[in-house]
Parts: structure tokens; C-alpha cells; sequence
């Protein structure tokens, strides 16, 4: 990532300032972010990755949020990325968690090395007294040396003392010995943020022109802050009695084998049944059935009929069997959203009760053996919503070796939520037995090929060292928001591939091709994995989107059997469009086409061995 | 000892984290060495939990056997 400008790549007005929102994870940054603006925000990606980032206006400014961090540095993608906007930014909102200062404090006093004006938004100020502990917000302000404002930004209590004193933000009080060293560097730099970098041994600092010589240690200066925060913490917060409280003790429970894998196993259990049973079945059979086949799709036809007729190249397209205006429309909207609208509401519950953390811990142990640690739980349990996504998420991983492990089994053994729905759909009419045997084939296949990955990848996997948020009722407001915002971004992403592959298939189809195709893949559809030739139609759908193709296996007549081959290959196949365009994007060409048919030969193979043994 | 070898519920003082890198972000966490920690949870063939505060931290178990610790006296 070399230089990139924020005001360019936002198109952001020259004079506004560039107000940049900065804290550790899960302090209720995002929270804060949608008090402040409460108004149309834009979403986009930082320029050269795929981090998204959320910025809108306020005022006659700029405020831009960034990913959740411990310090400034670049020890993964999404520290660049808030590392490539502190440097730029014209002033920062730091958010504090008050119950835990003495971690937050180290970013807060790194951004004041750095001498970038900040405020400081002491969050979550409810909980702390709550818990008996006090900070002296004034004391606080005099040690820092920028202003410190309390906040509970869940109930907006303090927001507009934020927005009050945003002139006030103020370069505070650096580490004595840290401003010492920074005095003979920071004139050969554009800023003193990236003179404390290089000092850092930041990797990604440029250096233009003879330096004076420096001892560049980042242990040093990380030390000498550690220590520097600890004495102002020290001074600032008086702790009454430490009680475990309930959240605490909960906390704990679930990291326990009993009774954290029966707590792990009930919450999926929950979920399939809120997911693919009441959506699924419930919820669907209205949207899709009863609004979208029974009022919108014949009024669509009819109205194409009286402008083109049913039987031209366009009406086809437009309304025919694989219509943009029909069943794109249908599946999306009818099938689609409410299932991955209720699996990212789900997510959300579990992102922000704490939850996720603790089946990150719980499931570490089984995720070493596959060259991944329990970090990587989330990517895998984001792909059950949605692969591209997932992909994305991969960059919190802490080395190219477990990117590439996580990247493969999520493009190759990770149904997403919209297949998933259609699969759940297809087979819990079979019973439960089918829907064992069906976990058990996708199971066998991730842990095996996670297996062969862990061995043959050269490299060495990173280990855990995760911070646990306290667990913390999740509040409906917010749970709802994210689910509404990540739907919409979802169905903006999956609309146009949607239209253009079923715009391919029904040109594949008048052509006369489809049928060449499927001839081709005869052998291996019909004859390898026994299912009717017509399933190779969902293959092919399958290469736009895989809920597409699992989708085309609906309406097709088969046994039991071949259900569940069929449902077996079409979740091992390739990954939708969509994502491979981010893998190569990710990974590289060479990675993304191995990733591609390797997904391919996996998917025939487990199908056909599959259909040795039960048919 | 290491970190993985102590009790749950033991008191301890780190005293050495070996791996360079994760040394840096136990520092940020506010683990330094000389910090006083409690061994929180351990779960089989897992990760340890350490507390130090409030604040709690998952540490994976190859990354256990990689600090050294001694119980708080």
C-alpha cells in the first residue's frame, strides 16, 4: 500500500478537515460513528484493499470511521489501513472504554506521540461506575493534555459535548523520553506521525534523503508508553471492590467444554431452526410463494407479454424461464433476503453479546490442526453468510499462510446463508438422518482438506492472543442496523451478477448451448454422480452463484439419494462470482484459479464416492 | 515455568514472552514483563485465558509454552 490520499479517494472537499474516528475493537465505535452523523453514510473501499470504511459528513467536515485497533501499526491489513488514515487525518476522536483504560490508553498515547490533535470521548461511563470504578476525568485531562469527554454513546449522552468541542482538540502531553528521540528525526519527515513510525520500525514508513543516525526500537518505545500509561492510570481511577459479576461469570461458563459445547451447539441449533426452519420454510413460503409467484411474477409476464410477447429472444430474457424480471427478481427478493437478512441478524447477536470471542477460544484447539488458530472461526462463521464477505474477512488473520487456508475451505467447503437456506429447505423434508448425513460429508471434507493444507502449505500459522470483551446484552437498536445495512449491501452486490447470469443462461439457452453443455457434463452428472442430466443446468448456475445453482436443484425431481448428492456437489462447487473476483483480488490469479478448480474436482469427487456408497 | 503449565486460578508474574512479535502486542494489551496476572481459565489442549484487571486475553496454547511465568509469593 503505498501513499494513498483520503481526500482524493473520498473526493472529500478541500477545505474540510478530515475528522477521523479511532479506537480499540468493540468499544462502541460504530455506535458512536452512527450517533454523530444519524444520516446517509457512504460506504466504500480503501483504495488497494477491501477494507470497507464508512465515512460521512458533518458539518462542513469529514468524519471517517475506521477498523477497531490496539495501537498504530501494521501488524495486519486493517491496522494499515487505520494506520494510512491516523497519518492523514486533521484531527481524531478517540474512543475510550472506560473499564478498560489501561489497554485503551496505549493507542490514546501513541496518537499524542504521533502529535496528531485528538479529543478523547471517555465511553461507556455507565458501566464503569456500575462496576464501582472512577476515573477523575479532569486528572485524566491534565496528564493527556487533550480534552477527555464522558460519554455513554448507546443512550447519546455526551454526543453533543463531542460535536461542542471539536475546536478544542489539542497535541497533548508525548512520553517525555519518546519526544526526546523524535526531536533530531521528525523535521526529515512530511509528519511527526510517521517520524514516531519509522522510530517504530514501522515497515511501511518511506524514507526519502539521508537520516541522521537513530536507533530505531519499537520495544523500547512501546515499553516506555506502556509504563507511562500504567503510572497515569494509576493516578486517574479508584477502584471499589471488584465483584465477578454475572456477565463475568457467564463469560467464563461458556469458555468451558461443559458447558461451553452444549451452549455452542444449542445457539446453532437456535439458529438452524430461527434460520432454516421459520425463514426458511415459514417466512419464504410467504415471500416467495404467496407475494412473488402468486401477484409479482404474473404481473410481470403479462406486462412483458403486452410489449414484447412471451415468445421473443427479449421477452425470454426478460420474462422466461431464467427472466431478469422474473426469476432474478423472485429468488433475490423472495428467497434470498429474508434468509440472509435472519442469518445476519443472528450474526449480529452474537457479535455484539461478546459471544463470537469465546467460540473463537472454544474452538481454537480444533483450528490449530488445521493451520488456522480460533481467530479464523470468523471468517468460517461469516461465510456461512456470505463467502465474498468472508473472504474479505480474512485479512484479520495474522499470516499469508492462514489467508490462504481460510480462503480455500471458505471457497470450497463453506455453504453460504442463501445456499444454505435453499439446502435446508431440500432437506429437512428428508429427514433428519439426510440432514446428518449431509453435515457430516461437508465436515469430513473441511477437516480433511484443512489437513492436507496444514501440512503441504510451507509457513508457520500464528498463534492466539485475543482479548475477550466482556459478554453484554446486545441492544436490539443496533442488532437491527447492522442487519438492515449489511442486507442492503448484500443484495446491491448480488443484483447485477444475479441479472447477468441469468441473462447468460437464457442466452445459453435459446442458442441452443445449454443443451451442448449439458451433454458435456453428462458423463460426469449422470453417470458419475447419478443425478437426471437436467441438474447440470444448476452447475452451470452455480459458476454466477452458488444459491443460484442450488436453487436450479428445487425443482427438479429426485430421490432422496440424489438430493443429497446433488446438494453435497453444488456446496463443494466453486465459489460464485462474486468471491472469485475477490480471491484473485486477495491471493493472487495463480491461488484464486488453484482455489477454482480445485472446488471443481472436490465437488465431482466427493459426489460420485458419494454416490458409490449410497446409491 | 510456562504459562501453560500453571493451576487455574493461580496468581503470576510474567517474566518472558520469546516470540518477538506477539511480545509487542502483549505489550499494547498491557502485558509487559514483571505484570501481575491470574490464570483465568485453561481449557483442555486449548488456549489459556489470563485476567489482568478486567481486561481478559485468549493465549493460545503453542504461544503458553512461549512465556515464562512465576507464581505471585
Amino acid at each position: 500500500m503505498g501513499i494513498i490520499e483520503l481526500t482524493k479517494a473520498f473526493k472529500i472537499p478541500a477545505k474540510a478537515k478530515k475528522i477521523v474516528l479511532v479506537g480499540n475493537p468493540n468499544v462502541g465505535k460504530s455506535v458512536f460513528f452512527n450517533v454523530l452523523t444519524n444520516r446517509y453514510v457512504e460506504v466504500s473501499n480503501f483504495p488497494g484493499t477491501t477494507v470497507d470504511i464508512s465515512y460521512s459528513s458533518l458539518g462542513n467536515d469529514v468524519l471517517i470511521d475506521t477498523p477497531g485497533i490496539y495501537g498504530v501499526s501494521s501488524f495486519n491489513d486493517e491496522e494499515k489501513v487505520a494506520r494510512e488514515m491516523i497519518i492523514q487525518a486533521d484531527m481524531v476522536i478517540n474512543i475510550v472504554d472506560s473499564l478498560h483504560l489501561e489497554r485503551d490508553l496505549f493507542l490514546t498515547q501513541q496518537l499524542i506521540d504521533m502529535e496528531i490533535p485528538i479529543i478523547v470521548a471517555l465511553n461507556m461511563m455507565d458501566e464503569a461506575r456500575q462496576q464501582g470504578v472512577e476515573i477523575e476525568v479532569q486528572a485524566l485531562e491534565e496528564y493527556l493534555g487533550v480534552p477527555v469527554i464522558p460519554t455513554v454513546a448507546v443512550e447519546g449522552k455526551g454526543i453533543a459535548e463531542v460535536l461542542k468541542s471539536l475546536d478544542k482538540a489539542r497535541t497533548g502531553n508525548k512520553v517525555p523520553e519518546i519526544r526526546d528521540k523524535l526531536v533530531p528525526v521528525k523535521d526529515f519527515f512530511p509528519t511527526t506521525g510517521e517520524a514516531l513510525l519509522y522510530l517504530e520500525e514501522d515497515p511501511l514508513v518511506e524514507v526519502s534523503g539521508p537520516l541522521p543516525q537513530v536507533h530505531r526500537n519499537q520495544e523500547a518505545l512501546y515499553l516506555k508508553r506502556r509504563l507511562w500509561v500504567n503510572e497515569i492510570v494509576k493516578k486517574v481511577i479508584k477502584e471499589g471492590m471488584e465483584e465477578a459479576t454475572f456477565a463475568a461469570r457467564l463469560g467464563h461458563l461458556l469458555l468451558r467444554p461443559f458447558p461451553g459445547i452444549p451452549a455452542l451447539l444449542l445457539s446453532l441449533v437456535i439458529m438452524y431452526y430461527f434460520i432454516g426452519v421459520l425463514t426458511a420454510q415459514v417466512i419464504v413460503e410467504f415471500t416467495e410463494e404467496i407475494i412473488m409467484e402468486g401477484y409479482y411474477s404474473p404481473l410481470m409476464e403479462n406486462l412483458v407479454n403486452r410489449i414484447f410477447s412471451l415468445g421473443t429472444v427479449t421477452g425470454y430474457i426478460l420474462a422466461g424461464e431464467y427472466g431478469i424480471l422474473t426469476m432474478t427478481v423472485v429468488y433475490l427478493f423472495g428467497l434470498l433476503m429474508p434468509l440472509v437478512a435472519a442469518f445476519y441478524f443472528s450474526l449480529s447477536i452474537m457479535e455484539d453479546s461478546g459471544y463470537l470471542p469465546r467460540v473463537a477460544t472454544l474452538t481454537d484447539r480444533i483450528l490449530v490442526k488445521i493451520g488456522l488458530n480460533g481467530r479464523a472461526i470468523i471468517p468460517i462463521i461469516l461465510g456461512l453468510g456470505c463467502v465474498t464477505m468472508a473472504t474479505i474477512t480474512t485479512r484479520i488473520l495474522g499470516s499469508s499462510r492462514e489467508r490462504i487456508i481460510a480462503t480455500a475451505l471458505l471457497g470450497v467447503a463453506i455453504p453460504c446463508s442463501a445456499q444454505l437456506g435453499v439446502i435446508f429447505g431440500m432437506v429437512s423434508p428428508l429427514g433428519l438422518g439426510y440432514l446428518a448425513l449431509y453435515l457430516g460429508v461437508i465436515a469430513l471434507v473441511f477437516i480433511g482438506l484443512g489437513m492436507v493444507m496444514e501440512k503441504f502449505i510451507p509457513g508457520q500459522s500464528t498463534d492466539l492472543l485475543m482479548d475477550l470483551p466482556p459478554m453484554r446484552l446486545p441492544r436490539l437498536k443496533n442488532v437491527l442496523k447492522k442487519t438492515c445495512n449489511r442486507t442492503i449491501h448484500f443484495l446491491k452486490e448480488a443484483l447485477p451478477l444475479f441479472a447477468l447470469g441469468a441473462f447468460l443462461i437464457s442466452l445459453l439457452n435459446i442458442s441452443g448451448s445449454l443443451l451442448t453443455i449439458q451433454k458435456f457434463l453428462s458423463p460426469l452428472v449422470h453417470g458419475w454422480m447419478k443425478l437426471p442430466g437436467a441438474a447440470s443446468t444448476a452447475f452451470i448456475m452455480g459458476i454466477v452463484r452458488r444459491d443460484f445453482g442450488a436453487a436450479g436443484l428445487y425443482s427438479l425431481q429426485m430421490s432422496p439419494g440424489q438430493t443429497l448428492i446433488s446438494l453435497v456437489a453444488i456446496t463443494l462447487f466453486v465459489p460464485c462470482i462474486a468471491s472469485i473476483l475477490v480471491i484473485f483480488k486477495e491471493r493472487g490469479l495463480k491461488d484464486g484459479l488453484l482455489i477454482w478448480t480445485g472446488s471443481f474436482i472436490i465437488a465431482f469427487l466427493t459426489g460420485g464416492i458419494l454416490a458409490r456408497i449410497i446409491i | 515455568m510456562t504459562l501453560e503449565q500453571a493451576r487455574i486460578g493461580e496468581k503470576l508474574i510474567v517474566r518472558e514472552i520469546t516470540d518477538p512479535e506477539m511480545k509487542m502486542k502483549a505489550i499494547r494489551f498491557g502485558v509487559i514483563e514483571g505484570a501481575e496476572v491470574i490464570c483465568a481459565e485453561k481449557l483442555p489442549y486449548g488456549p489459556v485465558v489470563i485476567r489482568k484487571g478486567r481486561q481478559e486475553l485468549a493465549v493460545g496454547r503453542r504461544l503458553a509454552q512461549r512465556i515464562i511465568v512465576e507464581p505471585q509469593v
